[in-house]
C-alpha cells in the first residue's frame, strides 16, 4: 500500500504489474513524441507569428498606397466606380485553397490565382486610363497581401489550437498519467511484498504451530511413558491401603 | 466690330463670369488649404463657408458634391441669362456631360439597374428631359429611335449606329465616338461664330482633341481595340491632325506616341522626362517608392507613373490655355474657360482633401493651381 496519490483501481497481481509496466513505458514514449511535436509546432508557430507581423505591416502600407491610387484615379477621371462595377463580369482575381502538413497538422494555405485580362480595360480610354490600370495593379497587389495574411492568420489560429491541445496532452501525461502508473506499480509492488510477508509470516506461524504441536505430542508421549512407569509401580503401593477420598469406590452409591 | 456690339448681348454675363473668376482660389488660398490638419480644417479657411451647413464628419465626396453644386448654380445662372448665340454656346458645353450621362444610363440599363439610382449619379449639367426614357432601350438602334432623336445628341449618334450590339467594349467606343463627333461639331460651331471666340476656342478645343487622341492611343496599348478602330476614335481636328493622328493610329508604344507628337513644340515638352519645371516634381519620387514597395510590378508601374505624369502635364497645359482665354475680351471662350478652371479647382480641392484624409502629406503639393 503506497498511499501517496491516485492510482488505478486494479487487482495487485504479477500480471497486472507487467501490464502496468508496459503501459508506463508506452506513456513515456508518447510523452517524448508529443513533446517533440510540440516543439516542432512551436517553432513553426513562431515563424508564422513573425510573418503575420510582417504581412500586417506590409498590408498597412499597401492598402494606403492602393486607396491613394484610387484617389489619383478620381482626380484624373472622376467617378468611375459605377462603370467598373457594371462592367466587371468575371473574377480576374481568384483564391485557391490547398493543404499543408506540419507535423501531422493540416493547415489550409490560400493561393492567388490571377486571370489575365480584364473586363474593363477600356475604362478611361479618353482620360486617365493609365491611372485606372495602375490603381488596378496596386489593388491586386493589396488583395494579394490580404490573401497571404489570411492564410497566415488561419494557420496561426489552427496552430495555436493544436499547440494548446498538444501541450495539454503532454502535461496530462507528464503530471497525471505517468504518476498514476508509477503509483499503481508501487502499489502493486508493495502489495505483492505485503503478500510475501504475510505468506512468510503465515508459514512461520504454521511452522510455530507445528513445532508447538510436536512439542505437545512429545510431552504427552513423555508423560505417557512416565505414567506407564507409575502404573507399573502403583499396584505395589495400593496394597498398603490408599486414600479413600481420592479414589472412588464403586460400591458406594452416594 | 466685335468689341462694338459684344456688350449688347453678352457684356453683362462676361462681367459676371470675370467676377466669378476672381472667386477662384489663388496660390495663397491653396497654401492655406495644404496646411490644414484635418478635412474639417478645410472648412475653417475662407473657402469653407459653402460647407457651413454640413454635418461632421465631412468626407471628400461631400466637398466635391458641394463645390460642384456651386459650379452648377453659377453655370445655370449664366445660361438662363444668355441669348443666342451665347445660349447655343452654353448648350454645346453641356453636351459633353450629356454624353457621359447617356453612356452611364446605357451601361446601367444593360445590367438592369434601378433607374432612379442611375439618375442620381448623372452629372447635373448633362441632365435633359428625355434622359430617364433611355432606360427602356436595349440596343443602340432602339435607343436612337425612341429617346435620342429628340436630343441634340442625335447627329452624333448617327455615326455609331453601326455598332449593333451594346457590349461593354462597344459602350466605351460609343462614348469616344460621340465625344469625337461632339468636339468636331463644337469646333465647327465656334469657327462659325468667328472673331476672337473662334481664335480662343479653336485653340482650346484643338488641345482637347489632341489630348484625347494621345490618351486613346496610350490607353489602347495591349487591349483588344484594333488600330483601325482606334484611328476612328481620333477627332479630326487639332494640331496633330492629320499627320500626327495617322502616326498615333499606328503607334505601338509610348515612344512612338512621343515621336508622333514631335511636330508640335508644346506637346513635345509633355514627353520630356526631366521633371525640372514641372509642378509635379515630386511625382517621380513618389512613384519610385511605389515601385520599390511593390517589387515585382516595379517595371510596369514605372511606365504607368510616367504616363500619370503626362496626364498631369495635360491638366497643367489645359489650365494654362484656359487662363490665356481670360486675357482676351469680347469672346465666349471665357465661359468655357471658367467652367474648366472651376472643374480643375474642384479636382484640386478633392485632391488636397484626399491627401489630408489619407495622410499623404508628401504629395499634397501635386494639385494644379489655377491662379
Amino acid at each position: 500500500m503506497s498511499g501517496t496519490g491516485p492510482r488505478e483501481n486494479i487487482f495487485p497481481t504479477r500480471m497486472a504489474l507487467t501490464n502496468t509496466k508496459l503501459r508506463l513505458k508506452g506513456a513515456q514514449t508518447g510523452h517524448s513524441l508529443l513533446a517533440k511535436k510540440r516543439d516542432a509546432l512551436t517553432t513553426r508557430f513562431r515563424a508564422i507569428l513573425r510573418k503575420v507581423d510582417e504581412a500586417k505591416r506590409k498590408m498597412g502600407r499597401v492598402m494606403q498606397l492602393a486607396s491613394f491610387s484610387l484617389a489619383e484615379v478620381t482626380y484624373a477621371t472622376g467617378d468611375i466606380s459605377y462603370l467598373v462595377q457594371e462592367q466587371a463580369k468575371s473574377a480576374s482575381f481568384k483564391v485557391k485553397a490547398k493543404q499543408e502538413n506540419v507535423s501531422g497538422v493540416v493547415l489550409p494555405a490560400f493561393e492567388v490565382d490571377r486571370v489575365p485580362g480584364t473586363d474593363f480595360n477600356l475604362t478611361g480610354l479618353g482620360r486617365g486610363g493609365q491611372q485606372v490600370l495602375r490603381a488596378k495593379e496596386v489593388y491586386a497587389k493589396a488583395v494579394e497581401t490580404l490573401v497571404e495574411l489570411a492564410s497566415l492568420q488561419t494557420a496561426f489560429m489552427i496552430l495555436d489550437e493544436v499547440i494548446r491541445a498538444t501541450n495539454r496532452r503532454v502535461n496530462a501525461i507528464e503530471h497525471v498519467v505517468i504518476p498514476r502508473l508509477d503509483n499503481t506499480i508501487k502499489y502493486i509492488l508493495s502489495e505483492l511484498d505485503e503478500m510475501d510477508r504475510e505468506e512468510f509470516f503465515r508459514l512461520k506461524k504454521v511452522q510455530g504451530k507445528k513445532k508447538r504441536d510436536t512439542e505437545a505430542a512429545e510431552a504427552q508421549r513423555k508423560l505417557l511413558e512416565q505414567s506407564e512407569d507409575v502404573t507399573s509401580f502403583i499396584p505395589e503401593i495400593e496394597g498398603g491401603g490408599g486414600d479413600l477420598l481420592s479414589s472412588k469406590d464403586e460400591d458406594i452409591i452416594f | 466690330m466685335e468689341a462694338l456690339l459684344f456688350n449688347v448681348n453678352a457684356g453683362f454675363l462676361e462681367g459676371i463670369v470675370r467676377g466669378y473668376k476672381a472667386g477662384l482660389l489663388n496660390q495663397g488660398h491653396y497654401n492655406n488649404l495644404t496646411q490644414c490638419e484635418t478635412i474639417e480644417g478645410l472648412s475653417a479657411t475662407d473657402y469653407g463657408n459653402f460647407l457651413a451647413n454640413e454635418p461632421l464628419p465631412i468626407s471628400t465626396s461631400t466637398i466635391t458634391d458641394k463645390a460642384t453644386q456651386i459650379l452648377v448654380d453659377q453655370f445655370n445662372y449664366l445660361r438662363s441669362n444668355s441669348v443666342a448665340p451665347l445660349s447655343k454656346f452654353f448648350d454645346y458645353i453641356t453636351y459633353a456631360y450629356m454624353i457621359d450621362n447617356v453612356i452611364l444610363l446605357i451601361t446601367g440599363t444593360l445590367h438592369e439597374r434601378n433607374t432612379q439610382e442611375l439618375l442620381e449619379r448623372c452629372h447635373p449639367l448633362g441632365v435633359f428631359e428625355t434622359l430617364p426614357a433611355l432606360c427602356v432601350a436595349t440596343n443602340v438602334e432602339e435607343l436612337y429611335r425612341t429617346a435620342l432623336i429628340e436630343t441634340p445628341l442625335a447627329p452624333y449618334f448617327r455615326e455609331c449606329l453601326s455598332a449593333a450590339d451594346l457590349d461593354d467594349l462597344n459602350i466605351e467606343i460609343i462614348r469616344n465616338t460621340l465625344y469625337k463627333a461632339y468636339l468636331e461639331d463644337f469646333y465647327t460651331f465656334c469657327t462659325s461664330i468667328g472673331g476672337p471666340t473662334a481664335d480662343v476656342m479653336q485653340r482650346t478645343l484643338a488641345f482637347e482633341a489632341d489630348r484625347r487622341s494621345i490618351n486613346i492611343a496610350i490607353n489602347s496599348f495591349g487591349t483588344e481595340l484594333s488600330k483601325e478602330r482606334r484611328a476612328k476614335l481620333f477627332p479630326a481636328i487639332g494640331r496633330l491632325f492629320p499627320a500626327g493622328n495617322n502616326a498615333l493610329a499606328r503607334a505601338d508604344d509610348v515612344e512612338q506616341v512621343r515621336q508622333a507628337c514631335e511636330g508640335v513644340s508644346e506637346y513635345r515638352a509633355f514627353f520630356e522626362s526631366s521633371p525640372g519645371g514641372s509642378s509635379r516634381a515630386q511625382n517621380g519620387g513618389a512613384s519610385e517608392s511605389t515601385a520599390r514597395l511593390l517589387g515585382d510590378y516595379g517595371d510596369g508601374l514605372e511606365d504607368l507613373g510616367a504616363a500619370g505624369e503626362l496626364e498631369d502635364r495635360f491638366f497643367a497645359y489645359e489650365v494654362h490655355l484656359n487662363k490665356m482665354a481670360f486675357l482676351q475680351q469680347f469672346q465666349y471662350g471665357v465661359f468655357y474657360a471658367y467652367l474648366k478652371l472651376k472643374e480643375q479647382e474642384i479636382r484640386s480641392l478633392a485632391w488636397i482633401a484626399e491627401c489630408i484624409a489619407q495622410d499623404a502629406r508628401d504629395r499634397i503639393q501635386d494639385y494644379i493651381p489655377t491662379f
